[in-house]
């Protein structure tokens, strides 16, 4: 493109056509979540009978009810299982997924190869293959109704793609300052603490925000192992929404789901840097 | 979980590292560094996926012993069960509708932003905001509400309630998708941008015109990243749940013509207390996405073209 951006013509009609379809498709793109805004300050007679977008008056009352909760469990217990789960995941997911990967990208070992071959693999694994039999394990273990079905595998590794982002990052760290260390007497565990980690802090974050926000979203592991409502996040207590198709239930529906996206949209405006180019130089999925 | 690999990165373990000590004295090291992956991979995949097969020839409700039944589950979800096919037409109906018009709106937008100079940023991030939230109950319900009768869609085209219509209401769960382009936008965007522009000049001296360009410049250049998004977003695509769950109420109508896949499974094992029958389910999943990608793999020799390997 430096060819034309070499040659440039007066009036570039072409680049405000460009500026226009996409700010039309970012238009029709936004539409749903300016809606879901919009609906969750409705009151109940306006959310259907209007094409409106804007409410005809704010009715802030739904967020009140909102706030009360679902099933006699207010947003705050709500927010705070919400949050265990994913600080818990965030935590157990940094911390393993690093250790695997240093010593698949720096170390060597007997089986590397086939062991890493497999862990490959089971990134493309679905999910279903191994949910039962996990469920029946956690099951057996009487752990079926707590959180331990939700954190304890993220301090196993087993999110193996976050495994490969890492290996992928260490690998491009320049070998020469841990042989410098080596020299120096560093054995692995220093060498890794003090010279490794501290380089791969932005393959951590984007896997600390992408775990985060996956997390927060998931919804099928929560509604097979949650069963008490005050055990419930954000997400699965939506579901006790969803057979409730009144009208009226619509506002303090919306407002529920505003308050479960928060988080997510605060992480996006913090990190979307971050994000994005960790994606894009990742292959990250989100 | 939904995620995969970059196809390349199986290329052996940085096969390159030299031996530098003793490998006795490293090796404890690795497998200390390894052992939470090594307890995960056995305890929490490998053993599953064994019990998993095990439980596919028995039946099982969670509570009795597990009873052998042999090929039974199979040969009932295969002869005896039209949910089970209705259930896998959905899926791969939804999946042949939602991957394609996902991965063409992306590579259009990607297009779109890449000789911007101006606002390429925010466009990047706006578009892709929905990726992240769009995966939520949240926004599943929203699209259930837009879609639903006297919805904004209904109103704005007088087309009825999709979601209550057996024929359409799968595409709306599709096109909520089709929504979130914006992760292979992202990807197909960082391709497009390291595609040299020297290609693009030596063309343009041959005469090439935009179109022809595109052809014979950014589709082949492009060919490995639209093959990693293609493989990426089918193996997601076929385990679909939340939103299907939200437009019909957890329930995959109306008519079952929402009810994915994922969710029959979900029924039949968790709902129903089919353990063996779910089992059997989710290893005919584990085979199909398996030779889906296999197959994808094949056909990608013709059509991925690999800068680095030259002419072959």
């Amino acid at each position: 493109m430096t060819t034309t951006a070499l040659a440039r013509k007066p009036v570039r009609w072409g680049r405000v056509a460009l500026h226009l379809g996409c700010l039309a498709a970012l238009m029709v793109m936004l539409y749903p979540l300016a809606w879901l805004l919009a609906t969750s300050l409705k009151p109940a007679d306006e959310v259907i009978a209007s094409l409106d977008l804007l409410p005809g008056h704010l009715e802030w009352s739904n967020y009140e009810t909102a706030f009360e909760g679902v099933n006699e469990v207010s947003v705050w217990r709500l927010l705070s299982n919400s949050l265990l789960i994913a600080g818990g995941a965030v935590l157990g997911n940094v911390i393993s997924c690093s250790l695997a990967a240093y010593a698949f990208a720096r170390l060597r070992f007997r089986f590397r190869g086939p062991m890493f071959a497999f862990m490959i693999a089971t990134i493309m694994l679905p999910h279903h293959a191994i949910l039962i039999p996990q469920y029946i394990i956690f099951n057996q273990l009487g752990l079926v109704n707590t959180y331990w079905p939700l954190i304890l595998p993220k301090f196993l590794a087993t999110e193996a793609f976050f495994v490969f982002l890492i290996v992928q990052f260490m690998r491009g760290l320049p070998r020469e300052l841990e042989e410098a260390a080596r020299i120096d007497g560093c054995g692995p565990f220093r060498s890794f603490f003090r010279i490794v980690l501290p380089l791969t802090r932005p393959a951590l974050i984007t896997t600390a925000i992408f775990t985060f926000i996956w997390t927060w979203n998931d919804f099928f592991t929560q509604l097979i192992y949650l069963f008490d409502p005050d055990k419930f996040t954000l997400m699965l207590a939506l579901r006790s929404f969803v057979d409730a198709s009144s009208q009226s239930a619509f506002g303090p529906m919306f407002a529920m789901s505003v308050i479960a996206l928060l988080p997510i949209v605060l992480f996006f405006l913090a990190f979307q840097r971050f994000l994005v180019e960790g994606m894009a130089s990742s292959g990250l999925k989100g | 979980m939904t995620t995969t690999a970059i196809p390349t990165a199986t290329k052996g373990a940085g096969a390159a590292t030299p031996k530098r000590r003793p490998r006795r004295e490293r090796e404890g090291a690795a497998w200390v560094f390894l052992s939470p992956w090594v307890l995960g991979a056995s305890v929490l995949t490998l053993l599953p996926m064994a019990v998993s097969l095990y439980l596919s020839f028995t039946d099982y409700n969670l509570f009795d012993p597990p009873h052998w039944v042999g090929l039974r589950n199979y040969t009932q979800m295969f002869t005896e069960d039209p949910r089970y096919w209705r259930s896998v037409v959905t899926t791969v109906t939804y999946v042949v509708i939602a991957v394609p018009l996902q991965l063409a709106l992306a590579l259009v937008v990607a297009l779109a932003l890449k000789s911007m100079k101006r606002g390429k940023a925010f466009y990047r991030s706006a578009f892709y905001a929905p990726s992240l939230l769009g995966a939520s109950m949240s926004i599943a319900l929203v699209w259930r509400a837009v879609f639903n009768d006297g919805g904004t869609v209904d109103n704005l085209f007088g087309t009825g309630g999709w979601v209550n219509k057996p024929g359409w209401a799968l595409l709306a769960v599709a096109l909520l998708t089709v929504w979130q382009f914006g992760a292979p936008m992202v990807i197909f965007l960082a391709g497009l941008q390291q595609i040299p522009a020297e290609l693009y000049e030596a063309a343009a001296v041959d005469g090439a015109g935009r179109w022809r360009q595109f052809l014979s410049v950014t589709v082949p250049m492009l060919s490995p990243v639209l093959f990693f998004n293609l493989v990426l977003q089918t193996i997601q695509a076929f385990q679909v749940f939340t939103p299907a769950f939200a437009v019909s109420a957890g329930k995959g109508g109306p008519a079952d013509s929402t009810l994915v896949y994922t969710m029959y499974l979900y029924d039949r094992g968790f709902v129903a207390s089919h353990m063996g029958y779910a089992s059997a389910m989710a290893w005919v999943l584990l085979l199909v996405i398996g030779v889906v990608t296999a197959v994808l793999f094949r056909t990608s020799r013709s059509w991925v073209f690999y800068a680095s390997e030259g002419d072959r």
